[in-house]
Formats: C-alpha cells, structure tokens, sequence
C-alpha cells in the first residue's frame, strides 16, 4: 500500500507551494513596513521643500528630490524615442541574418552589465572626453545607456506580441508596412511598451552607481538650473547621509528612503494600472 | 472575357518547395472560380500570388505570368499597393482589425487617403449590404468589430475588401469556420457578387464548390489536374484523378 495516496500528495504539494510563496512575500512587505515606520515621522512640510541644514543632520531633501526627477526627465528624453525606435526596427523591418542576431544578443547582455561599469564608462565618455563635466546631462545620458535594453526589449516584445494575422490583413487591403505598424501594431502595442519604459526609467530613478560619477554631489546650496549643472539625487543623498556622516539622525535617513520608494513605487503603480487597463480594453 | 490569364507560373520556397509547378489556366471575368483540390495542392500560394501577399513570404522564386486584364503581375516594379486595392482578399480565419467595425471597413480607403466623411460613409453602407450584414449592425457600426460572432465577423471580412470596390475578390476557404447558417448567407451574397467582381474560391470543401463554381481547377500537388465548367466537372469530370478525388477515394 501507498504511504499517501495522490489526494494527499497533491495537498501537500500545494501546501508546500503555498507556504513559499507566503516566504517571498514576507520580506517585501517587511522592508516596506520597517521604513515607513522608522521614516514616516521625519516627513513633513519642511523636509520636502527645504534644503539640508547642519551638515544634513537636519533641514529637507529638496534638492535630492528635484534632481533625481531631473535625472529621470533626462533619462526618458534620450532612451524613450531611441529604445522604442530601434525595437520597431528590430521587430518589424530588420532582416532576419547575422547582424540582426549579433545586435540582439549585444542588447540583451547590456542588460546584465552591473551598473558601476556604466557609471565608469559615462564618467569615461560623457564626463571627460565630451567634457559635459559631471552635470544632469551627462548623467542621463549615462542612465539612457544602462536604461536601453530594457526598453529595447520589452518593446520588442510588446510588438511581438501582436497577432501577425493583423499585419497581413492590413497589407492586403493596400496598407503600406509604415501605414500597418503607425494605425494596427503600434496602437496595439503601446500599453506593453509604456509598461517597459516605465519600469526602465524606474530603474534608472533608483540607481546610484551610474550617477556616482557623473552627476550626484554630496551637497549643493543651490538647484540645478541648466542641464550642465551638477546635481544632488535621492539615491546618491541616501549612500551619503548612511556612510559619510556621522551623528545622522536615523529618521533622516528612513525618511529618504522613504521618499526614494514612494517615488519608485508610484512609477510602478502607474505602469501597473496601464497593464490592466490595457488587459480589458484588449481587442484579441 | 478574360480576367486573368496564368501561363507557366512556377513558384520556390526559399526550402526548395515549389508550391507550385508550371501551371497554365485562364480566370473568366464576372465568374465564380473554384479552385479546389486535397491540402498541400498549392491553392493558397496560388491565390496569394495573385495579390502578391507572397511577397510577405519566404518566396525566392516566381516563373512564368500572370496577366491581370494586360498587367504583369510578377514585375518586380509593379504597385502591389495599387494592386492590392484592385485584387482584394477573404481569409480563411476571420481576422477583424482591432477597430470598430466601421473602421474596419473604411480602413482600406483611409490608408489610401480618403477623407470624404459621406464617401466613407457609403462605402460602409454599401459593402455591408452587398455582404449580407447590414441589417445585423447597422445600429452598432462603432461597436467593436470584435464583439461580433465568427460568421458576422466573416462578413465584415469580405465588406473590408468589397469596400474597395476591388476587380478581383480572393477567398481562401472564407466558410471553413463558419456554423451552416452562415455558410449560406456567404455562398448566397457570391452569387450576387459576381455581377460586379471576378471571384476566385478555394472552397472547404467539394460540395461547396459544387454548389458555387462556374469554372472549376483541380489543384493537385502543385499541378493543375483539370479546367473544367463547374456543370461538368462534378458530373462527368474527364480525368480519372478528379473523379477519385470527387467521390471521395482520396484526400
């Protein structure tokens, strides 16, 4: 006789799956908890709209808070039109050879690069050789880069994703190949593809690596006002305030992580909204 | 008359198939043409050389001609959008835009930059009628084209191309997912079509092209078996290969 029979193998096997997803979510929601509850009573009016005071022991975060929307703003300039360009090539007019191949795979390893080699590389490029100087510029410009693939990709597959039987139909009745992508794939495509911009440009928003070196200042008195200004940026502010000050207030602290996450989050929200907004709305 | 004259038309895959070997036949304009023959004949890569939607395929070779009144089909150098508007085609699986339904209709002659509101809206008028749907949706023409059934969406399929006002209209098995009733209305607004359009069917199956053609091909692994009046190629056909096939002993 079976020790259990398949009933009970089956139950166990959900039990089992169910505990660890229940795992997983544990420490999501517990990050999440611990800086709300340790940040939440620094929020207020002045640490919004106020620029840091006594050696950042105390004052706002205004500057970080403009800058790192500076910084995606920038961000989303160069990598939005050039990502979203070059996955309509890539999906739709690209010959299917070797270079096509080749090009794919370079995009895709992009991706896993980690972030401080492009810091490096935008310091490298953007920073020295084109002598942008450590401004806004240069460090978008770097986020763009290390921001690409993501967009690149997830366009790619939002085009993709769209029913080939629309792209003959449309051409048979006299549609050019422009024509079909601009009316049929293109509308289709677009909540997939603002899901993936937003999701990249919530990465870039959240990286310090990259502005390390080509934007983030330790403390500046005054905003930004051109994009060859140096800036401060919430995640840059935050490796600060933790490592190199001593005698920080540690509700200072959780509460610019706590603004760094909202911001994020927000990001993520709306791009999730768009998702299923988009899911009902879908025509096949 | 002839509407379409095909000599010696061989086409290769890019995989070295030829869907198609040296075939020769003439289309009658204001006729039903049924090409009809076992899955894999080349009946598809027929009609859709006929639009040049081969071209969207790995197509590496076509030999030969098609004579479309005096056009050259196959030159390299020919409009296939003109064409397009002039040869229309039905699929075999419904495919609706992702549009409503009038835009669905007008979305030929849009691209082909027709803004007239009141010619746009004739158009939608008068195809939907010329294929049998009209009364069903001509209270919801801003619905999701979607929304409607297969056999309706099947119809909004053939308005789209009727919409154009095409020469030539190609359907590729255009009932083969359709309940009987539908089957019906489609194969009943053909035979008033024909007044105005040169029809070529692959129909999905031998009664149906029994029921609809004038002239009737045979298509059979890439070859054109027979060419024959509709009348006498369900009766007394003259090959011995399409009277197998047609009573059914093989494909």
């Amino acid at each position: 006789m079976r020790l259990l029979s398949r009933q009970h193998k089956q139950r166990l096997g959900f039990s089992l799956l169910t505990l660890m997803t229940f795992l997983t979510v544990i420490p999501i929601i517990g990050v999440v908890i611990y800086i709300i509850y340790l940040g939440f009573p620094a929020i207020n009016p002045e640490f919004l709209t106020g620029f840091p005071r006594g050696g950042m022991r105390e004052g706002g975060i205004l500057p970080a808070i403009i800058g790192t929307f500076y910084l995606t703003l920038g961000t989303a300039i160069f990598a939005v039109p050039l990502g979203i360009g070059s996955a309509i090539y890539l999906s739709e007019y690209a010959p299917d050879n070797r270079a096509t191949q080749l090009i794919r795979i370079a995009i895709i390893n992009l991706a896993g690069i980690p972030s401080v080699v492009y810091g490096l590389f935008g310091l490298g490029l953007f920073v020295l050789f084109l002598g942008f100087g450590t401004s806004i510029l240069a460090g978008s410009l770097t986020l763009s880069i290390m921001t690409l693939p993501v967009i690149i990709s997830t366009t790619e597959e939002a085009l993709r994703a769209v029913p080939q039987a629309f792209r003959t139909v449309s051409m048979s009745v006299g549609a050019t190949k422009w024509q079909t992508i601009r009316k049929i794939v293109l509308p289709q495509a677009l909540p997939g593809i603002l899901t993936g911009v937003i999701l990249g440009l919530e990465r870039a928003a959240g990286e310090t690596a990259p502005i390390l070196f080509t934007v983030a200042a330790f403390f500046l008195p005054n905003l930004p006002n051109s994009p060859l200004d140096a800036t401060m940026a919430l995640p840059y502010h935050l490796y600060v305030i933790s490592t190199q000050v001593p005698g920080m207030p540690i509700k200072i602290q959780y509460g610019t992580a706590l603004v760094l996450l909202v911001f994020v989050l927000s990001m993520n929200l709306i791009a999730t909204t768009i998702r299923s907004r988009a899911r009902a709305n879908r025509q096949w | 008359m002839n509407k379409i004259s095909i000599q010696n038309l061989t086409l290769t895959y890019s995989d070295g198939v030829q869907p198609l070997k040296d075939i020769s036949f003439d289309i009658p304009a204001n006729q039903i043409s049924v090409i009809f023959g076992p899955a894999g004949g080349g009946k598809s890569s027929l009609l859709r050389s006929l639009n040049r939607l081969n071209d969207l395929t790995d197509l590496v070779g076509s030999k030969g001609s098609i004579l479309l009144d005096d056009q050259e089909l196959l030159d390299p150098a020919l409009d296939v959008i003109q064409l397009r508007r002039r040869v229309g085609m039905v699929f075999a699986r419904p495919v609706v835009l992702p549009l409503s339904i009038r835009k669905n209709l007008t979305y030929g002659l849009e691209v082909a930059g027709e803004t007239d509101e009141d010619r746009l809206l004739e158009a939608v008028e008068s195809s939907l009628k010329k294929s049998a749907l009209w009364d069903e949706v001509k209270d919801r023409l801003d619905d999701p084209a979607i929304a409607l059934s297969g056999g309706q969406q099947q119809r909004v399929c053939l308005a789209r191309v009727l919409a154009l006002e095409p020469e030539v209209v190609l359907l590729d098995e255009p009932t083969s997912g359709l309940d009987p009733i539908s089957t019906g209305k489609v194969e009943e607004s053909l035979q008033d079509l024909k007044k105005d359009y040169t029809i070529i069917l692959v129909p999905h199956s031998v009664q149906q092209a029994a029921r609809t053609a004038d002239q009737a091909i045979f298509l059979l692994q890439g070859e054109v078996i027979e060419v024959n009046s509709g009348d006498l190629m369900f009766t007394n056909p003259q090959e011995q290969r399409t009277q197998d096939y047609i009573q059914g002993r093989f494909g």
